[in-house]
Parts: structure tokens; C-alpha cells; sequence
């Protein structure tokens, strides 16, 4: 079966999503603080796991593991590239 | 005869930095307050071969843009204060994100040696790091340890020591933007140059102009104001 | 000379608006991303991957402490641990240093009395300097010999991230930031220490919370304090391993309705001096690493629980020499202390303390570790002189004093919720540079206080409880 890719919000990708960036919809200090943590478009973000009261969620990105709150996750986009 | 060094740690938050530091200090640690700032850096001395090291611990980043007060005082402190080396600590079992780190710091200063850090960790997950591919492409030494099982500390002291008494020239990988990144670095390259003299990295500086950090330059300004008289 | 600043101030000026002019939004987006794909080529050069796996222990362990199930129940339970650990371990070596104190304290008594030196020499410094002291250490030193180590190791191993990832929601819902609950995880240990690691809190806003609510976690120099309350007024019937159980779940308790009043305060300074919305951050969770343990041991005790104990001894011996001299100047016919005292005590009676009690805490602004020690020299200034041999003497000595079950629970209350000691409010001040809001830092907690045991005691009173 082919790799059907969609858009799709961090904050809706499941547990062992894949995805890969294509905007940040995210302006200023949170911005930057997003590339550095490697939050750049191109890069894939893989859903790690929801916390006890569903907010936050930590992602895997650039090797690590990065918490977001709902208000960032929601504005991040991207492709679900799951295999 | 004794000459004394100072070396500043940088590196991201969670990569073993405080463990190098407290390996190397072991206890004579205190709590340094530098020029003008009042903010309370960690430090810590220790002697190798005859010589006496000053070890600053910056604060844990991932970046120099100055996005938060630490990453500031990290950046201030690698530019104005210029240790004569900075050691910059890197994870090995995240190093896309680290080397990120690195190749700011390689625009700022010359003196560097790369850290990898946590290297048993990476082992055990499957990670082969070849230090010598990284050694040519950066142009800096890079030293693989493990600070916690105290592995690759004396090759890293040693090149310490190498590196400030200058028998090791670190000749820094600058990185290249786009173009129209570069042609606007070389738009306004020979006036900051002018400005800040030959004491500060001025291709560095043009570039955080473009990124409307107007403050750096300032301080620098005032920074030679003063030296001038 | 100003001619030429004046020159370049201009040109700077003129580089500024050029570089302003060149300036596009992405630029940022550009570098950060070039440096990305830098690294990335770098890596692919320099680095293989011989396996594909990724950390399989930190992710197992993250589905036990990060579980919907377990995450919550896991904090608490090591929350109780280390209570437990701390209390259970610290009595028989605070007992043994108490009279250890003791036995020196008699020989320095002989000394004194051969020497044929005066009564009130004596009492400067062996009932005053001495015994403030030593009380300090003795009750102080060993619950920070393992507190200290113990939360060392655990911050060591990465647990603490976990915790601001669990607490986060109730934080935002509240209005604060998710990294309060890392300054005040540091609290237990000093809340001076807590107030300075706000900085990790970037927000000017959501800092101010976490500094103003600190105060809230009872710091190291408060348990002394009311772990001796516990076991002897709310543990008094069981004995052994049951007794530090029972002293641990009181001191949970404690500490948990300091973090209800943590996020009431906390909500309702922001939906009124500080409004606005949490800001956005980012939290990273790193891997789980096994922390060398007896470096971690060695280092936090050497460093921590030595630097902690030098501070309050410091103000300990001062202390005590001040309670000994206004116990024994005399003003009119009673001494100074008990003018104090008598002009308290009305006040004290109120929430359910009394007027040593108040003086106590007066005295023990520079530090929370000596209230104990004074009001016990306050105690002890007025009644027969009893030889306080271990920490059950000092029941008796609480008990001829009119005490009850109330006024030890009120005493724990009002050492949770009070102002914030000497130190903490110096670093609040440095730290803010507001004269306000230290004031607020030190007015909400005493307002909450006194208001929490004035409630609990008139309710207690009327219901005829005691």
C-alpha cells in the first residue's frame, strides 16, 4: 500500500505517529525556542506519549524528548508519514 | 612556571556538563560573580601539567541567540569575557541537536574544543561516532569521554593544554548561509568591522544585526568607549 | 575624543538601519534551519548507526511514571519515601547527637563552675550560645544528611522532569508555568536556593507566582520542626517503624495541602495582580541516567547539607544569645522576654498558639531552623530547668506549657504557610527588585496563616474538640 501522506496537527497525532514538519504558525520568542529545539520544517517529529491529564505531549525530535503544551502543538503542522 | 587559563563549559541542558565539571573541579568549586552582571556563574580551579585552570560552568543551552537570560549570559560571557578556550559538551546520543550548538559557538570564537560526551550511552545504543571525519570537517580537536566512567579525560586535558598554549591551532568550520543571507553579511561586514574592531568576531556580529539583535553591537560599542578612554 | 564618539554613535545609527532595512522575519527560520542541515550533513559524515533502536529502558519507565494510572499515585508514593526515609532515619541519630550535646554541655558547666566564672557568663554561653547551637544541629543535621542525598539521586536520575510533565495541565489551569513545580521540588531543600532557580521560568509573570508561592513547600529548615510536632503530638500512640509511618503521612499531608494552597494563592493572583495567560514552553524530558551514587551522596551533603547547617548555625548562636539575654533582664518585675511574651500571647491564643510561640517565630525570621530551639529556651527560661535528654523530654516540657494536640497541629500549620525566612526574602528582593512585591511575598503567606488557624481553631473550640 502506498504511503498516503496528510496534513495533521502535532496536537492530533497519536501515540507513534510520524510527522513531518511543514509550518510553524508560531511567532516570536516560542518561535525560535521551537527551531532550536529542532521544531524546522523538513524535520519528523514521532509522538511519544500524552501526559496523565492529556496535556502536555511529548515528541521526539532531533534525538530527544520535547514536551509542548496544547496552545503550541496545535499550531505546529505537518505530514503524517506513518510506514 | 605557573600561568593560569580559564575555560568556560557550554554545551545544551542534560549532557553531563555539571559531571565534567565536578570531575574535573572535584571540590574547589565556588560560586564566581563576573564584571557588571549579577549573575552567579559556577567555577571551580584545577592544575595540569604546571598549569592552573579557571573553569567556568555557563548555564545550559540550546542555543546562543540570546532567546532567553541564559542563553545571554552564555553568549556574553564567550564573547566579552573571551575564556582561553571553551569546551563545548555535547551528547552523543543526541548530536544533530548539539552540533547545532557547536556551530555557533565556532562562529564566535576560535579557541574551541569539541566535547562529545556520554559516549558509553551511545555505544550501548548503537551509535559509532568516527571523531576524526568530525575532527577535518570543523576544523576544532573533538574528544570523545564518558564524563561518569571517567573515560577520555586525560586525551581531553591534554588537549587543553595544547589548545592555550597554542600548540594546536583551531582553524573553526564557518558556516555558509544562503546567499542572500551572505550577500546582506557582506553588505554590512565592513562597517561593524570598523566598529568593533578587531577584538570581535565581526562576521558573527553583522549576522545577529540581521537578526535585529541591535543590543550586541551597543554593548560592544560601549565596550570599546570605554577601553579607548 | 567626543567628537569622534559622536561620529560613530552616527555610524552606528546608520548600520542599524541598514541592517534593519536587509532584515526580512525569516531570517531566523534560514539560519536555524542551515545550522540544521549542517549538523545533519556533519552527522551523516561523522556518525553511524549500527542499530535502529532507540532508548527502550527510558521509554519503559516513562509508561510507568508518566501513566495515567500510576503517574500520579508514583509522585506521591515518592513523595511519602523520601519523608519516610528522612524521619525514620534521622531519630535515632538526632537522639544520639542530642545527648551527645548534653553530656559536653555538663562538662562545660563544670568547666565554668571550677573556673568560679560569673552566672551570667554561663548563661550567654552555654545555656544561650551553646544549647541553641547544638539544638540547631541536632535537630537539624540529620534529616538533611539524608534528605539532601537521597533527592540528589533522584533529581540525578531524571525523575524530576517527569513531574512537571504530569503536574503541567494543573499548573496552566491555574494560570502558572509547568517548570513551578521543578522550583518547587527545590524548595524542599531551601527556599532561598528555589527562589533563585526561578530563572528557568522565563516568563516575568509566571515567575513572580512560582516566587511568591515558594514559601508554601516546607523547606529543610521547617521539618526539624514538624517532624518533632508529628511524632510526638499526631504519632503519640504508636511506637517503632508504625511511629515514623504515622509521622510520615502527617507530614504528606502537610505538604499537600501546602500545594492546595500553592495553586490557590497561585490562581488567584493571576486572575487578579498578575492576570494574563500562561505562556508558551517547552519542557524536555531526558533520558533516565543511573547517577553515580556515591559521588551524588558525597557532593549534596558536602556541599548542600554542610552550606545549609553553616547558615543556620550563624544565626542559631546569635540567636540564642539574644533569647538568654532577654530572658534574664529584668524590666519592672519580669524580664524582657516575658514582657514579649505577655504582649503576644493574646494575639497567639487566637489561632490557637501562644505568646512563647509568636516570640519564636519573631525571633527565627533569620531562619526557620531556630524557632524550635528558641521557644524551647523560652520555654525553659521560665519554668524549672528540666534536662532535655532526647526528643520525648521535650513533650513534657510542650505539655506544662498547656499544650494540646491543636496548638502542635497549628504550630505545623503556621510553620507551613508563614512568611518566608530572612534569606529568602533578601533573594525574593534581588531577584524581583521590588520592594511591593517582597512585601506581598511576605504579607500573603502571614495573612493565610494566621487566618488558617484562627478558622481551625475557633471551629476546633466551638465544636468542644479540645
Amino acid at each position: 500500500m502506498m504511503t498516503e501522506s496528510k496534513k495533521i496537527k502535532l496536537f492530533n497525532g497519536k501515540k507513534g505517529d510520524f510527522i513531518r514538519l511543514t509550518h510553524l504558525d508560531i511567532d516570536g520568542v516560542m518561535r525560535r525556542r521551537l527551531l532550536d529545539l529542532g521544531f524546522v520544517p523538513g524535520a519528523v517529529v514521532e509522538v511519544l506519549r500524552k501526559s496523565p491529564l492529556g496535556d502536555p505531549i511529548a515528541f521526539r525530535v532531533s534525538q530527544t524528548s520535547i514536551a509542548l503544551r496544547k496552545e503550541e502543538s496545535l499550531r505546529i503542522e505537518g505530514e503524517l508519514i506513518n510506514p | 612556571m605557573t600561568k593560569s587559563f580559564r575555560i568556560a563549559l557550554a554545551g545544551n541542558p542534560n549532557t553531563g556538563k555539571s559531571t565534567l565539571f565536578n570531575l574535573l573541579t572535584g571540590l574547589k568549586q565556588h560560586t564566581g560573580n563576573w564584571a557588571g552582571k549579577t549573575v552567579d556563574l559556577k567555577a571551580g580551579t584545577f592544575t595540569f601539567k604546571t598549569n592552573q585552570y579557571e573553569m567556568i560552568d555557563l548555564p545550559g543551552t540550546y542555543s546562543l541567540f540570546s532567546n532567553s537570560k541564559d542563553e545571554e549570559i552564555a553568549r556574553d560571557y564567550i564573547v566579552f569575557e573571551k575564556p582561553d578556550v571553551t569546551l563545548v559538551v555535547l551528547d552523543a546520543t543526541a548530536l544533530e541537536r548539539n552540533m547545532n550548538l557547536a556551530l555557533q559557538v565556532m562562529e564566535i570564537t576560535d579557541r574551541l574544543i569539541i566535547c562529545i560526551n556520554l559516549i558509553d550511552e551511545a555505544e550501548k545504543m548503537g551509535i559509532k561516532i568516527n571523531e576524526k571525519v568530525l575532527m577535518k570537517r570543523l576544523g576544532v580537536p573533538v574528544i570523545k569521554i564518558s564524563a561518569r566512567n571517567k573515560s577520555g579525560i586525560p586525551m581531553l586535558l591534554d588537549t587543553i593544554d595544547r589548545v592555550v598554549t597554542g600548540a594546536i591551532q583551531c582553524t573553526p568550520y564557518q558556516m555558509t548561509y544562503d546567499e542572500e543571507t551572505e550577500k546582506k553579511i557582506a553588505l554590512l561586514l565592513p562597517t561593524v568591522e570598523k566598529i568593533s574592531g578587531n577584538k570581535f568576531p565581526a562576521r558573527w556580529l553583522s549576522l545577529r544585526l540581521l537578526d535585529g539583535d541591535t543590543n550586541l553591537l551597543q554593548q560592544i560599542q560601549q565596550k570599546i568607549t570605554i577601553m579607548e578612554g | 575624543m567626543g567628537a569622534q564618539s559622536a561620529y560613530k554613535q552616527n555610524e552606528v545609527q546608520e548600520l542599524f538601519y541598514q541592517a534593519e532595512q536587509l532584515s526580512s522575519s525569516n531570517v531566523r527560520d534560514q539560519i536555524v534551519e542551515q545550522l540544521y542541515k549542517k549538523s545533519n550533513e556533519l552527522i551523516k559524515e561523522g556518525v553511524s548507526f549500527t542499530k535502529t533502536k532507540h532508548d527502550q529502558r527510558t521509554e519503559k519507565l516513562d509508561a510507568i511514571f508518566t501513566s495515567p494510572i500510576w503517574g500520579f499515585p508514583i509522585m506521591l508514593i515518592m513523595l511519602g519515601v523520601i519523608f519516610y526515609l528522612t524521619i525514620a532515619g534521622a531519630n535515632i541519630p538526632s537522639s544520639m547527637l542530642a545527648s551527645f550535646f548534653g553530656w559536653i554541655e555538663g562538662y562545660l558547666t563544670l568547666m565554668f563552675t571550677t573556673l568560679h566564672a560569673p552566672d551570667w557568663l554561663h548563661g550567654v554561653l552555654v545555656l544561650g550560645l551553646y544549647r541553641g547551637t547544638s539544638w540547631v544541629i541536632s535537630v537539624m543535621l540529620p534529616p538533611m544528611a539524608i534528605f539532601f542525598p537521597t533527592f540528589a539521586l533522584l533529581e540525578n536520575y531524571g525523575y524530576l522532569p517527569r513531574v512537571a510533565f504530569n503536574m503541567d495541565r494543573l499548573f496552566k489551569t491555574v494560570g502558572a508555568h509547568g517548570k513551578q513545580s521543578l522550583t518547587m521540588a527545590m524548595g524542599f531543600g531551601c527556599n532561598a536556593a528555589a527562589v533563585m532557580s526561578s530563572r528557568i521560568i522565563e516568563s516575568p509573570r509566571e515567575r513572580m507566582l512560582a516566587i511568591l508561592t515558594n514559601n508554601f513547600v516546607p523547606c529543610n529548615g521547617r521539618w526539624g520542626t514538624l517532624i518533632v510536632l508529628a511524632s510526638l503530638f499526631m504519632a503519640a500512640g504508636f511506637t517503632g517503624g508504625m511511629k515514623s509511618l504515622v509521622t510520615t503521612s502527617v507530614i504528606v499531608g502537610i505538604v499537600m495541602f501546602g500545594i492546595i494552597i500553592t495553586f490557590l494563592v497561585s490562581w488567584v493572583l493571576s486572575k487578579t495582580a498578575l492576570k494574563g495567560v500562561p505562556t508558551h514552553y517547552t519542557l524536555e524530558l531526558p533520558p533516565y541516567r543511573k547517577p553515580k551514587f556515591v559521588d551524588t551522596v558525597i557532593r549534596s551533603s558536602l556541599t548542600k547539607s554542610l552550606s545549609v547547617l553553616k547558615r543556620a548555625i550563624k544565626v542559631a548562636a546569635p540567636a540564642g544569645i539574644l533569647t538568654w539575654v532577654l530572658a534574664n533582664i529584668q524590666v519592672g518585675d519580669t524580664s524582657i522576654l516575658l514582657h514579649i511574651v505577655n504582649f503576644l500571647d493574646p494575639l497567639g491564643q487566637m489561632i490557637g498558639l501562644d505568646g512563647y510561640i509568636l516570640m519564636a517565630f519573631l525571633i527565627g525570621l533569620p531562619a526557620n531552623e531556630i524557632v524550635l530551639p528558641i521557644l524551647l529556651m523560652g520555654y525553659l527560661s521560665t519554668g524549672a530547668l528540666i534536662d532535655v535528654e532526647g526528643i520525648e523530654d521535650l513533650k513534657q516540657i510542650f505539655l506544662n506549657n498547656g499544650w494540646t494536640w491543636l496548638t502542635a497541629l497549628n504550630m505545623m500549620l503556621f510553620s507551613l504557610l508563614h512568611y518566608p525566612c530572612g534569606t529568602t526574602l533578601v533573594n525574593i528582593y534581588k531577584e524581583t527588585k521590588s520592594i511591593k512585591w517582597t512585601f506581598w511575598s511576605f504579607m500573603i503567606p502571614t495573612g493565610i496563616a494566621f487566618l488558617v488557624t484562627f478558622l481551625i481553631t475557633q471551629i476546633v473550640r466551638f465544636m468542644g474538640w479540645v
